[in-house]
C-alpha cells in the first residue's frame, strides 16, 4: 500500500504511549452497533508501478483519434506547452482556497487577471472566478435574472441540450417557469420571441454560436428582450470573441459560456470551466468566489476574495446559489492560454477555426453533403449525409478521425478548429468521397 | 451609544423618525451599528413594496455576515435612499443621518418605544 | 510590489505561433466583427514563465508546509495521481465519441463507483457532480424526486443541524425546501429530543455530517436514523468528514439513504487553489432510477452512459463529471487499497488527537473527549482577557509558514479554530506545529499586539477587505 502515512508503527505506538491513549480509546466514539467488523471488500494496496500498469490498461482501452471533426460543447484546441508546465507548478496545484489574502496573492492575483481577461473578451463589466462549466454556468445566471416580480425565463431551443436540461434540473423546485423559444431554419425564432413577451418576462436566454455552430442575429434579439425590460443572457463561444463582436457591443446583461476551449483537453467532459461576466448594475447577483482589488496596512495594492456576503456560507439557506468551489485550477490554465496566445494568436486560432470550417463546408457540398440551414456560422454546421451517419463514423475512424456528431441517420454536426491541418482536410474529403459512393 | 430623543425605537435596534406629512424614515441604531462592525453594503428593497410591522424587510451586509433589518412599523415603501449604494460607510459613520427607507400609509406606532426606554434597554 | 500581467505587456510581443495555413473559406461576415479591439496582455515566453513562477511562490501548497484546515483534509496529493491524470488514452478523450471507442474511460468509472460502494456502504453512485456542494443540491433533487414518485407531496422540510456548513442549507433550498435548525446538545451531537419534536409528515430528510463538523461522531447516530425514517423521511450524509471513519464504520450500515463525498479532501485529489473538486453521490437502491443523465450505468451487463432516461432528476452539469479529477480519485483508491485506507483513517484520528491532548491544558477546546480527525478550540475566552481572537493566532500562524486553521466555523462555537493535522504528516511536523501554537500562546498572554500586528513576513500585511466591500474594484483597468 501507498506510504502516504509517515509515520511507522512504532512511531504511532509512540504517540500514543505520549498521550496515554490506544488504538481502542481513540476509536471508542463509534459506537459498537455502527461499526465494520470486518475488512472493506476491495483489494489490498499496490506500489504505484502496479497502479500505473492498471490504469493504464484502462487509457490503452480507450481510442485517442487523430483527427477530430467533432465539437458540440467540447473542442480540441492547440495547447501551447508553456500552459501544462506553468499550470502544473506544485504551488497551484495543491493550494487551497484563498481565503488567507496575505498567504495567497498569487492565487487571487491569479484569479483577479482571469476575471480581467474574461471581461476583456466579452467587453463586460465584471467576473466571478468561475463556476463548474458552462451549462450551470447559464443555469446560475437565470437564478440572477427572477425575483418576486419576474419568474419567467425563456430558453432558445439552439441552445447546447444539456444546457437546456441543467437549467430545467436547476430550476424544477423553484418558483421560475421555463419555456423554450422555437428555432427557425437554425436560428431563434424572432417573430414568436415578439409575440410572447410577457411582464413577468425575467430572461432570455441565447447561445452563440448556437449548438448547430450557427451566429443569431444578437442585436435584433437584444433590442426585443430589452424593449421588454427583461435581461439578456448570452452564451458564448470564447475562442470566436477573438474575431467576433463581443456581447457587451450588443447589449447583453450577463455573458456566460463554456470556457474549456481556453487551453482545457476535451477529457471524456472535465474538468471543465464555466465563466459568467456581467454589467455593473448586476454584478452583487454574481454566485461564486470573486477577487477584488484593495490595499494592505501598508498601502500596498493586494487582492482579497470579496463580496463574500453574498455567498453561502455567510447566507446559508437565504443565498441564491449553494456554490462553494471555482474551478480555480482551470481558470488559471484559461489565465496562461490567453496570455501565451495574446490577441494576435486567438485572433489566428479564430480565424483559422473559420476559415478552415467554411472551406471544408464547401467541399462537403460538392460532395453531396448539404449545409442544412443556410445561415451564417463560425466553425460548426450541420449538414445532410449521402450515406447513413453510421457508415460516416466507421469508415473515418478505421483511418484514425473522429467524424462529425450523428444528429440522426442522415445529419450530422461538424467541427473544424484551428487543430485540423490542411493536409487532414483534404484527407477527409477524400475519405469521405470514397464512403459515399 | 448615541440614541437621539426625538426619535422612537424598536427592541431590533431600528429608529423611527415621524415626519409631519404623515410619512416615516427607518434606519439602524448607534448601538446595531456599532454591534455589526464596519458595513459594506445594504439590500434596499424597492418602491411600491410593502412592509409589515416586526417583519424583516432588508438586510445588511458586513465584511463577514449578513444581518436582517425589521421594519417597525407598518407601510408602503414611498421611497430608497439611493446613497447608501455608493457610500455604505454612512451607516457606520452618522447611522441616524442614513434613513433606509421612507415609509407612507404607516401603521402600528403603538408598539414602538421612545428613546428613554431604549437608552434604558441599551445600557 | 509585482506587476500584474497586464503591467508586463507590451504591444507586438508574441509567445505562441500556429502553423500557418492558406486555407480561406468566405470572408468573415462584417455585421459580426467584434467592435473593440481585442485587448489580452502581449507578452513574450520567458515573461510568462517569470509572471507566473512569481506567482507560484506567493502561493502555499499542502507541498510546501502544513495545513492543518479543519474540515478540508488537506492530505498530501500523490504525484502518481497527476501522471495517471496525464495518460493520453484519459486526456484525449472527447466525451462524445461513440461509446465502443471508450471503454476504458466507462470501467474507470465503473471501477471507482463500486470502491466508493463498498467504502461507503450505498448501492450506487454518480459521479457527476462537480464539488461537494453540487452534490448535495444532487442529494436534496433525488430525495425530493423519491418523495414525489411515492406521491409523499406534503414534504417540504428539510432539517440541518445549527452547526452544518452554509451548502447544506443553501442546497436544500434551492432544492425547494424550507430549511429547518435542530440545535446541537451539550456534547455536540443532535438534540434527539428536539429531533423528535422537529421531525413529522413534512420532513423530507434530515442532512447530518458524521463525524460531525466539531469532529465528533454522533453516539446517537442509530436513534436519530430511527426517528426520520419513522417519520417517513430520508437521511442525508454529508461526507466531508469521511477521512475520519473509512475501513472503520460506513454511512450506509449508520442508516443513510444518500451521500456525498468529497475527492478533494478524503481521496487526495488537489484542491489546485479552490478547484475544480468532484462531488460523487451514493445511493440506496430505493433512489438509485433517478440518478442524473450522464451516470455510468449498467444495462444488461454492459456499461453505458445514461441518457434521455424516463426516470432521473435530470442532469447537473454537461457530459459526466470532472473525469480528470475521478481518475486520479481512482488512482488512490488502488494505491492504498482495503488496508491503506483504514490506516488512513486510523492515523487521521491519531494525528487529531495527539495534537490535541499537547495543546488542551492551554487552548480552550470546544467539546473536550477522545476527537476523531479534527477538533475544535475556542478563543473566546483570550478574546475578553487579552484582546488577542482566533484571527489574530491564524495571521501569527503565517508569519511562521503553517497555514492556519479553519477560522470562525462552525458558528456554534465563539472564535472558533478547527485543527484537522491529517494522517499524511509524520510526527515530527506535529510536534513543531505543536510547539508553534504554544509560542503563540504564551504571546497572546505576555504580548497580545504582536499577534494584532501580526503577519509581518508576508508578501502583504493585514489586507483591507472592508475597502475591498465597499468599492469593489474587480478587473485591471489601464490607467487614462
Amino acid at each position: 500500500m501507498a506510504q502516504y502515512v509517515p509515520n511507522t508503527k512504532s512511531e504511532q505506538l509512540k504517540m500514543l504511549e505520549e498521550i496515554g491513549k490506544t488504538w481502542n480509546d481513540l476509536l471508542s466514539p463509534i459506537p459498537v452497533g455502527v461499526r465494520l467488523n470486518r475488512e472493506l471488500d476491495l483489494p489490498p494496496g499496490i506500489s504505484e508501478f502496479e497502479v500505473m500498469a492498471k490504469m493504464a490498461s484502462y487509457a490503452k482501452e480507450n481510442k485517442v483519434f487523430s483527427t477530430v471533426l467533432r465539437g458540440a460543447g467540447s473542442y480540441r484546441h492547440l495547447i501551447p506547452s508553456v500552459v501544462r508546465h506553468l499550470s502544473s507548478r506544485e504551488e497551484f496545484v495543491t493550494a487551497y482556497t484563498p481565503y488567507q489574502a496575505e498567504f495567497s496573492q498569487g492565487i487571487l492575483q491569479s484569479i483577479f487577471e482571469y476575471q480581467t481577461m474574461i471581461c476583456q473578451l466579452t467587453g463586460m463589466d465584471a467576473s466571478n472566478a468561475s463556476v463548474y462549466d458552462g451549462a450551470s454556468a447559464v443555469a446560475e445566471a437565470v437564478n440572477m435574472t427572477v425575483d418576486k416580480k419576474r419568474r419567467r425565463a425563456l430558453l432558445s431551443a439552439n441552445l447546447d441540450p444539456q444546457s437546456i436540461m441543467t437549467v430545467q434540473t436547476y430550476t424544477q423546485h423553484l418558483p421560475i417557469d421555463v419555456e423554450i423559444i422555437p428555432s427557425k431554419n437554425g436560428r431563434l425564432d424572432l417573430e414568436w420571441l415578439k409575440n410572447n413577451l410577457s411582464e413577468d418576462l425575467a430572461c432570455v436566454v441565447i447561445q452563440h454560436p448556437n449548438y448547430f455552430g450557427i451566429l443569431e442575429d444578437t442585436q435584433a434579439i437584444s433590442d426585443v428582450v430589452h424593449s421588454s425590460k427583461a435581461k439578456m443572457i448570452v452564451s458564448v463561444n470564447p475562442i470566436s470573441l477573438a474575431v467576433f463582436k463581443e456581447p457587451h457591443a450588443y447589449g447583453a446583461d450577463i455573458a456566460v459560456g463554456e470556457a474549456q476551449p481556453l487551453g482545457l483537453n476535451i477529457a471524456f467532459g472535465g474538468p471543465y470551466l464555466g465563466f459568467m461576466a456581467t454589467t455593473n448594475e448586476m454584478v452583487r447577483k454574481l454566485p461564486g468566489r470573486i477577487v477584488g482589488q484593495t490595499l494592505d496596512l501598508d498601502g500596498k495594492r493586494a487582492f482579497v476574495l470579496t463580496l463574500q456576503a453574498r455567498e453561502q456560507h455567510i447566507r446559508r439557506e437565504k443565498a441564491s446559489s449553494s456554490l462553494c468551489s471555482n474551478q480555480a485550477h482551470c481558470a488559471l490554465t484559461a489565465a496562461m492560454y490567453l496570455t501565451s496566445m495574446g490577441p494576435q494568436g486567438l485572433k489566428d486560432v479564430a480565424s483559422q477555426c473559420f476559415h478552415k470550417a467554411h472551406f471544408l463546408q464547401k467541399q462537403l457540398s460538392a460532395l453531396n453533403f448539404k449545409l442544412k440551414y443556410d445561415q451564417p456560422f463560425f466553425h460548426e454546421f450541420v449538414t445532410s449525409t449521402p450515406v447513413h451517419t453510421d457508415k460516416i463514423v466507421r469508415h473515418l475512424e478505421e483511418n484514425d478521425i473522429l467524424a462529425g456528431l450523428p444528429l440522426g441517420d442522415h445529419t450530422m454536426l461538424w467541427c473544424v478548429t484551428e487543430a485540423v491541418s490542411e493536409r487532414e482536410i483534404h484527407a477527409v474529403l477524400r475519405l469521405l468521397e470514397e464512403v459515399s459512393k | 451609544m448615541k440614541v437621539l430623543d426625538h426619535l422612537f425605537y424598536t427592541e431590533s435596534h431600528e429608529w423611527v423618525q415621524l415626519l409631519e406629512d404623515g410619512t416615516a424614515l427607518v434606519g439602524i441604531t448607534d448601538f446595531a451599528q456599532h454591534e455589526l462592525g464596519d458595513l459594506v453594503y445594504v439590500n434596499l428593497p424597492e418602491v411600491g413594496d410593502k412592509v409589515e410591522a416586526g417583519k424583516r424587510f432588508c438586510d445588511v451586509e458586513s465584511v463577514k455576515a449578513v444581518s436582517d433589518v425589521y421594519a417597525p412599523i407598518s407601510g408602503v415603501i414611498v421611497e430608497v435612499n439611493e446613497e447608501l449604494m455608493d457610500a455604505p460607510e454612512k451607516l457606520n459613520t452618522d447611522p441616524y443621518g442614513a434613513w433606509f427607507v421612507k415609509l407612507g400609509e404607516i401603521s402600528g406606532k403603538e408598539r414602538l418605544i421612545d428613546a428613554q426606554a431604549y437608552r434604558s434597554q441599551t445600557e | 510590489m509585482s506587476n500584474l500581467i497586464f503591467e508586463t505587456s507590451r504591444q507586438g510581443r508574441r509567445c505562441v505561433i500556429l502553423p500557418g495555413s492558406q486555407m480561406h473559406g468566405d470572408n468573415l461576415y462584417e455585421e459580426f466583427i467584434r467592435e473593440s479591439a481585442l485587448k489580452l496582455p502581449e507578452v513574450a515566453e520567458i515573461d510568462i514563465v517569470r509572471h507566473y513562477i512569481g506567482l507560484s511562490r506567493k502561493a502555499h501548497g499542502v507541498d510546501n508546509g502544513f495545513y492543518p484546515l479543519g474540515s478540508c483534509t488537506m492530505k498530501y496529493n500523490p504525484r502518481l495521481n497527476e501522471d495517471t491524470a496525464s495518460l493520453s488514452g484519459f486526456a484525449h478523450i472527447h466525451p462524445l465519441q461513440p461509446e465502443y471507442t471508450v471503454n476504458g474511460a466507462l470501467k474507470a468509472l465503473w471501477h471507482l463507483q463500486s470502491s466508493l460502494c463498498e467504502v461507503t456502504g450505498m448501492d450506487a453512485f454518480t459521479v457527476q457532480p462537480a464539488a461537494g456542494a453540487h452534490g448535495e443540491f444532487t442529494g436534496m433533487l433525488l430525495i425530493n424526486a423519491y418523495h414525489q414518485s411515492r406521491k409523499d407531496v406534503a414534504r417540504t422540510q428539510v432539517i440541518v443541524p445549527d452547526s452544518a456548513h452554509g451548502t447544506n442549507p443553501a442546497s436544500a433550498a434551492m432544492a425547494g425546501y424550507e430549511v429547518i435548525s435542530v440545535k446541537s446538545n451539550a456534547k455536540g451531537g443532535v438534540d434527539i429530543d428536539e429531533l423528535r419534536s422537529l421531525v413529522s409528515e413534512k420532513t423530507a430528510a434530515l442532512m447530518l455530517t458524521n463525524p460531525n463538523t466539531l469532529g465528533l461522531f454522533d453516539e446517537n447516530i442509530k436513534e436519530i436514523a430511527q426517528i426520520v425514517h419513522e417519520a417517513g423521511g430520508l437521511l442525508y450524509y454529508d461526507g466531508a468528514n469521511l477521512n475520519a471513519i473509512m475501513g472503520l464504520s460506513r454511512p450506509g450500515d449508520m442508516g443513510f439513504d444518500v451521500v456525498h463525498l468529497n475527492l478533494h479532501k478524503t481521496f487526495s485529489t488537489p484542491h489546485g487553489g479552490g478547484g475544480p473538486g468532484s462531488g460523487p453521490v451514493g445511493v440506496k437502491k430505493i433512489l438509485e432510477p433517478f440518478l442524473p443523465n450522464g451516470t455510468v450505468i449498467k444495462n444488461n451487463e454492459e456499461l453505458t452512459i445514461k441518457k434521455d432516461a424516463e426516470t432521473t432528476i435530470g442532469r447537473m452539469r454537461s457530459f459526466y463529471g470532472n473525469f480528470l479529477t475521478n481518475i486520479r480519485a481512482l488512482t488512490y483508491i488502488l494505491s492504498l487499497g482495503r488496508d491503506g485506507l483504514k490506516e488512513a483513517s486510523m492515523n487521521a484520528v491519531l494525528n487529531a488527537n495527539y495534537m490535541m491532548e499537547k495543546l488542551n491544558d492551554l487552548y480552550t477546546v470546544a467539546y473536550p473527549g477522545t476527537c476523531m480527525h479534527e477538533f475544535v478550540v475556542s478563543m473566546e475566552k483570550e478574546k475578553h482577557e487579552y484582546n488577542v481572537s482566533a484571527k489574530d493566532v491564524s495571521k501569527a500562524l503565517l508569519d511562521v509558514g503553517i497555514h492556519p486553521p479553519t477560522m470562525y466555523f462552525p458558528q456554534i462555537v465563539h472564535e472558533a479554530l478547527m485543527i484537522e493535522p491529517n494522517e499524511t504528516e509524520s510526527k515530527e511536523t506535529l510536534d513543531f506545529a505543536i510547539q508553534t501554537f504554544r509560542d503563540i500562546y504564551h504571546t497572546a498572554l505576555t504580548n497580545g499586539q504582536a499577534l494584532r500586528d501580526a503577519p509581518l513576513t508576508t508578501p502583504v500585511k493585514r489586507v483591507d477587505d472592508v475597502l475591498a466591500a465597499r468599492s469593489p474594484i474587480l478587473i485591471y483597468k489601464k490607467p487614462e
